[in-house]
């Protein structure tokens, strides 16, 4: 559900650039002259090796990092704007890698409720929220649980939910499906992709996995604090093993299908996922024995 | 047979177990939770295990009782034959036996060196200056950092995956018998992932006994030779790799999966294509190779 082209971009970073400990002997530069647009609606992943700027690039994106040089806009707010830092947090949920700084609640649905209820909304409407989100990342059946007993998973959707449950415009995901078992990380990528395509939330997936990122619209590509690649996931996936950087790997069912091809199998381009790869392949049984 | 004695043990004794252990948090109060219940597992010395199960199954707990950091609320844990909570048993002992590498060790980085930090564990051994010195170069080596390049570093200043090699070093740094690692590469990018999985290939090559805690079935089933499947606090399923991902049902009612690559071969059986058994993509690619190909020659 990407609005049409010419639709004033959601967030818009210009120049953007990051020295962690400016002016030491430690000085990093993590995001060295970063520019890029995200239009409301669109589901992009950022993808880029350990030390590439993208947890830095997604923490510039809700204000919690500020720009060294350079300008970042989120809703047409300038981040620097100490008045607008509020209004911005408010548009863009993060939701980050270790969902234990993220819990502040003894029972699991009070901490869901606990940015509903800072934003003043009456008790039915915070209920109502709470019990959609806990159902969205799954967890109704531990609504009255304490968070501290719940293994890290169980608290990343926690975590997820209560962001959810502040029905932000944007949401940020910086590496938060790491620690989730299979079906979890399954069930949280599906409900972003469902929340991006049904309420038009605009995503930003972070990760260094491309195999999270095959609902994603556009995929973008760090190096060294810079985009490297830029573009639809098809295009991305053939080229990001030659990306600058040389640190990240084609969704594992790209590469299969990239060493098939070699082996003389005809597959189509764009395959991403498993059962496509299938169908493919009995396709070209079928085109060899005819 | 419960008194730990001192003294050769058979051959075939486990470096580890845990017999019928039960583990309950905050007993006896309201917030009560049973996290294991009558679990027994052995690890083999020379083995890599992998332990799966979804979150809050009780895996992080079972690791804990490996080296004596939780004490069982029924049941009894063994390091080479010593029951860990007999009276008068050595646990510092066990804790240098097994190394209990935790997930993101890399924040429990707290030295002003990379040398001191590694220096810490073996420090605490008792060992003079020179033996600490000679165990954590090393230890860095076996992690690969160049201890002259990095010892006097800050770790504050590494890279994320730089940090977590330094955090298992100074766990190498104990010369433990067995490795316990909870989700070693969660947050590492593909290559440092890459490189971590060959290194701790390489240490259990070098005779150190694996045990991987993991979401990853595609890790699990290109790296362990024994898979423990855990589920609410119990253990549901163990065996060889083949055995227990060919119990995809059971798997996919606790919340796991297939690797990968046994996906695409149920798929592909789904669609009528008679493919071989798969665990990894290299499996994969030579199965689906091979069913093409009968068929086109008529092998």
């Amino acid at each position: 559900m990407r609005p049409g082209p010419g639709a004033e971009p959601f967030i818009a970073v210009t120049d953007l650039r990051h020295v962690y400990h400016p002016d030491t002997p430690q000085a990093v530069v993590a995001l060295d002259g970063l520019s890029c647009t995200i239009r409301a609606g669109e589901y992009v992943g950022i993808v880029g090796g350990n030390g590439s700027g993208k947890s830095t690039l997604a923490r510039h994106l809700n204000a919690l990092l500020l720009p060294t040089a350079g300008r970042v806009l989120v809703g047409g707010l300038d981040t620097r704007d100490r008045q607008a830092v509020w209004a911005v947090r408010r548009q863009v949920g993060m939701i980050f890698q270790n969902p234990d700084n993220q819990l502040v609640a003894s029972v699991v649905e009070e901490d869901v409720a606990f940015g509903p209820e800072n934003l003043g909304l009456a008790p039915a409407v915070i209920r109502e929220r709470v019990d959609e989100a806990l159902g969205a990342v799954g967890l109704r059946h531990l609504r009255r649980a304490a968070p501290h007993l719940l293994s890290g998973g169980q608290k990343q959707r926690v975590a997820i939910a209560g962001i959810l449950a502040m029905r932000p415009a944007c949401l940020v995901l910086d590496e938060a499906t790491t620690m989730l078992d299979p079906q979890g990380r399954a069930e949280v990528l599906a409900t972003i992709a469902d929340l991006n395509r049904r309420e038009g939330i605009t995503v930003i997936l972070i990760s260094h996995a491309l195999d999270d990122l095959l609902d994603a619209s556009r995929i973008i590509a760090l190096d060294a604090g810079r985009i490297v690649l830029d573009g639809p996931p098809h295009e991305i996936f053939d080229r990001v093993e030659q990306a600058p950087g040389g640190r990240l790997d084609a969704p594992a069912v790209v590469t299969l299908a990239r060493q098939l091809r070699q082996d003389g199998v005809p597959l189509p381009p764009g395959i991403f996922r498993i059962e496509a790869l299938a169908d493919a392949l009995v396709a070209a049984r079928g085109a060899r024995r005819g | 047979m419960r008194s730990w004695r001192r003294g050769a043990r058979a051959v075939a004794e486990p470096l580890l177990e845990c017999l019928e252990v039960s583990h309950t948090y905050r007993r006896g109060t309201p917030f009560e939770a049973t996290a294991l219940q009558g679990v027994t597992v052995r690890i083999v010395a020379g083995q890599i295990v992998a332990i799966i199960g979804p979150t809050g199954s009780g895996k992080s707990t079972l690791i804990q009782h490996f080296n004596g950091l939780l004490r069982p609320s029924s049941g009894v844990v063994r390091v080479n034959g010593m029951d860990l909570w007999a009276a008068g048993a050595d646990r510092r002992r066990a804790r240098q036996q097994i190394g209990l590498v935790f997930q993101f060790p890399e924040y429990q980085l707290f030295e002003e060196t990379v040398r001191r930090d590694v220096a810490y564990g073996p420090r605490n051994l008792g060992l003079d200056e020179v033996a600490v010195a000679e165990r954590v170069d090393e230890a860095l080596r076996q992690v690969g950092l160049d201890p002259h390049r990095f010892g006097e570093r800050s770790p504050f200043t590494l890279s994320g995956g730089e940090m977590r090699r330094v955090a298992l070093a100074g766990v190498l740094a104990m010369r433990p018998q067995a490795l316990v690692l909870d989700e070693p590469t969660a947050g590492l990018d593909p290559r440092a992932r890459r490189e971590l999985l060959d290194r701790i290939e390489a240490w259990h090559r070098q005779g150190i006994t694996i045990v991987l805690v993991t979401h990853n079935m595609d890790e699990a089933a290109r790296l362990a030779g024994h898979v423990i499947v855990m589920h609410e606090g119990r253990v549901v399923l163990q065996g060889a790799p083949a055995e227990v991902f060919g119990r995809e049902a059971d798997l996919r009612a606790i919340g796991l999966d297939l690797p990968l690559a046994a996906r695409l071969v149920r798929e592909l059986r789904r669609r009528g294509l008679a493919v071989g058994d798969a665990l990894t993509m290299t499996q994969a690619r030579r199965a689906i190779l091979t069913a093409l190909r009968g068929r086109d020659h008529g092998v």
